[in-house]
């Protein structure tokens, strides 16, 4: 992992693309999450349709050392069904909010899925032995008759073409009353929480039946509800601490040593408001849309609707960095509250090493920032930048006045093609972008 | 405050014939036409919430943080109307039209319910003339969780208690504050009488120009509260047992479906059916920056759910 080397040092390439070019798009298509596994040789991706795609990073050519393995279709499954909740007669969706994988302890994967109401375990394991020579049933499993069974013999385990079996292991339902927004895995591999807009549980991986409640911001009556949770993460190495984020900006750090109930925060992480800058938006802007903790448990990273901040986790009253992923929008806030696109959540990644971080924006462009520079880039995932190994040509949005040749101008942008979701690999420089039904992989080139 | 460059300034788009040269009157009708400017944006804001937070009840499990940010934005318009005293103008007008298409017995019904609510609410520091409209559909999962707990007959009780509290804070005028339509001051130092009164009936005209809008607003309020409270009633049918409150209700058309009268609030827009709204929200405001594709998705869940009523 390039320890020194910056942001603008990288050299992105197109690596792939996933997914139909169809100008129509199935809304069922359309990613809705991206993770990578903790060794990164798995991505998964979850759509609006309920199913999730596994791709496997193939092994190295040994012919082309310069070029890393592309990532094949490992297993597909559907996981969620559409639901109807009869009672108060709406439906419930099976788009994948979420998916969090379980750190590795055999030779199976494990990962957790969610949709707004329910999330399952996982287990995907790997068949390449058979069976053969059972003494009851025939080879194509139909049943012996027993009187013409004469000899006992022992089954021999033959190989077989591979087969990637995705079998649900657990199903932790009924727990939410609101939408869910996020699941995150415990360091101690053991526990979950899950996070709708009002409350936080926390689940054993084994249990299913019953999970404990450790943070209800319900109030007593709900005309008074002005702030709901937004997205929420248990610390990578701390089992006892989490965090959570609210539509008003808001971050509350708890320790679930304190007590059965983490209503009252142990650290609350809040910058407080630009006078200048106030409007009848700024709530809005301010709501946090994702949070995530830096690998080494030091830093968290929070994203609302104009910038990234990331927070130092031993000081509460501001960020230490704050950048800005697309302050032209500023302006057009009336509009964006108009065709709601105010309201999108983005979410925002750490690299491996801490040492940049990934956001997206609108018509397909995302955004990287290296914490140590202070660089930033702007790059597009679209077909036209599609060509094997092209390096991706850094863009820019022109903010009024002359707009310089290959730059863009803010009305000129696409609000519809945007990119929510990203994920960067743990260990190398390889990330996965998703922009509407397409997943496109990029790498940095090898030098 | 408002963010600059949002829209087009009302006050840019007019000329005003001065008499003589007076450069302070001049100021002051600037003055007064930036304010009223931005009242008219505001006011355009307010409504597009409210349109928004109707919408959330039409589409299936509308989004909570959505409906709780809109609804906080619509409570932060009204604490400034309120502040202005806008807010009472607009209801004092209302309340003045309604009182002529109702007897007034249902009046003083909705007064005493309101003062009961009030005196509940003295204890909280700042006055809450609207509900969280967005959260109002969460009833239904309050009355899930009770469900969970208790009898069905619960069910009915979360019901009529929930039921009042959303359409009577609605009602205005009876907050504990005191109407308080103060002059708008312009810094105006000249007491020429000619100026005053010119300043005056500029005032009014703007005033009374946002004052209708904003009566036809709260009209929409109202129709909110009831749209709110008639989704409600119609997925979980209980008769109210307080006659008094079936008196209030009577006479609010309980219409889910007459966009007509939502419309009234919006800038002169031609009568149209309630997919067209949907249609015609992104074109409305002064730089729409995408077509009508996030609406057509919500059309489409809307076909969506009426494919699943139907096939079901």
């Amino acid at each position: 992992m390039a320890g020194v080397a910056g942001v603008n040092d990288f050299q992105w390439c197109f690596s792939q693309v996933k997914g139909a070019i169809d100008e129509d798009v199935a809304e069922a298509d359309i990613i809705s999450t991206v993770e990578f596994n903790h060794s990164g040789e798995l991505l998964a991706t979850g759509d609006k349709g309920g199913r999730v795609v596994i791709f496997q990073h193939e092994q190295e050519c040994k012919n082309r050392p310069n070029l890393r393995g592309e990532y094949n279709v490992y297993s597909t499954f559907q996981s969620h069904e559409p639901e109807f909740d009869y009672l108060k007669s709406l439906e419930i969706e099976e788009k994948i909010n979420k998916i969090r994988w379980l750190p590795q302890q055999n030779s199976a994967h494990f990962l957790l899925s969610t949709n707004d109401k329910t999330i399952k375990l996982w287990k995907i394991g790997e068949r390449d032995k058979r069976a053969e020579g059972y003494n009851l049933k025939d080879e194509d499993g139909r049943l012996r008759d027993p009187f013409r069974i004469t000899s006992l013999r022992v089954p021999v385990l033959m190989p077989m073409d591979l087969m990637v079996e995705a079998s649900p292991r657990r199903v932790f339902a009924n727990a939410h009353t609101y939408h869910i927004n996020s699941i995150s895995v415990n360091s101690d591999h053991q526990t979950y929480l899950s996070a709708d807009d009002l409350r936080i549980n926390l689940w054993h991986l084994e249990i299913t039946d019953r999970s404990f409640n450790i943070v209800d911001i319900k109030p007593a009556n709900m005309e008074e509800l002005t702030e709901v949770i937004t997205a929420a993460e248990c610390h990578p190495n701390q089992c006892n601490v989490f965090v959570y984020s609210s539509s008003k900006g808001t971050i509350r750090l708890c320790d679930m040593r304190t007590a059965a109930l983490c209503d009252s925060h142990t650290k609350f992480f809040e910058e407080p408001e630009d006078p200048s800058s106030r409007s009848f938006f700024s709530e809005i802007i301010s709501s946090i849309s994702d949070v995530k903790f830096s690998h080494s448990g030091r830093y968290m990273m929070t994203r609302d609707y104009l910038s990234v901040k990331v927070w130092d986790l031993n000081m509460e009253n501001r960020p230490v960095e704050t950048y800005q992923v697309h302050e032209y929008l500023r302006s057009k806030l009336c509009s964006l509250y108009e065709n709601d696109c105010i309201f999108d959540k983005f979410e925002c990644c750490w690299n491996g090493s801490d040492s940049a971080i990934m956001t997206g924006s609108y018509n397909n462009f995302f955004r990287m920032f290296d914490r140590n520079t202070r660089k930033d880039i702007t790059l597009e995932a679209s077909r036209e930048s599609s060509k094997p190994r092209a390096t991706l040509k850094p863009r820019k949005v022109s903010t009024g006045g002359k707009r310089k040749k290959d730059e863009i101008s803010v009305d000129s942008l696409d609000f519809n093609k945007k990119i929510l979701h990203t994920a960067w690999h743990p260990k190398e420089n390889v990330i996965a972008v998703a922009a509407t039904n397409n997943l496109y992989i990029f790498q940095d080139k090898i030098n | 405050m408002f963010p600059k460059g949002t829209k087009r300034k009302f006050s840019d788009s007019r000329e005003e014939p001065v008499a003589g040269g007076e450069d302070v009157n001049q100021s002051s009708l600037a003055a007064v036409r930036m304010l009223s400017s931005y009242s008219l944006q505001r006011q355009s804001l307010l409504d597009m919430s409210l349109i928004k937070l109707q919408l959330c009840h039409m589409l299936v499990e509308p989004n909570l943080c959505r409906s709780v940010l809109i609804a906080n934005t619509v409570r932060q318009i009204q604490e400034e109307m309120t502040q202005d005293g806008t807010w009472q103008i607009m209801t004092q007008a209302l309340s003045a039209a309604n009182a002529a298409a109702q007897c007034s017995a249902d009046r003083l019904v909705a007064t005493e319910v309101l003062c009961r609510q009030t005196e509940a609410a003295q204890g909280e520091q700042v006055p809450k003339p609207f509900p969280v409209v967005g959260s109002e559909g969460c009833p239904a999962e309050e009355v899930l969780e009770e469900e969970e707990e208790a009898a069905a007959a619960e069910v009915g009780m979360t019901m009529s208690t929930v039921s009042p509290q959303a359409p009577t804070s609605y009602l205005p005028g009876t907050f504990g504050m005191d109407p308080c339509w103060e002059e708008e001051e312009t810094g105006e130092d000249d007491d020429d009488d000619d100026e005053e009164e010119e300043e005056d009936s500029e005032e009014c005209g703007s005033g009374s120009e946002g004052e209708e809008r904003e009566r036809d607003s709260l009209v929409e309020d109202t129709r909110t509260a009831e749209q709110v409270f008639g989704t409600f009633e119609i997925k979980n049918p209980a008769p109210s047992p307080d006659p008094a409150l079936e008196e209030l209700f009577s006479d609010v058309d309980a219409s889910y479906y007459d966009l007509d009268t939502v419309l009234t609030g919006m800038q002169s827009v031609p009568k149209m059916g309630p997919y067209d709204l949907l249609e015609s929200l992104s074109s409305h405001g002064p730089s729409p920056l995408s077509s009508s594709t996030s609406c057509r998705s919500d059309l489409n869940e809307l076909d969506h759910i009426m494919e699943i009523i139907v096939g079901s």
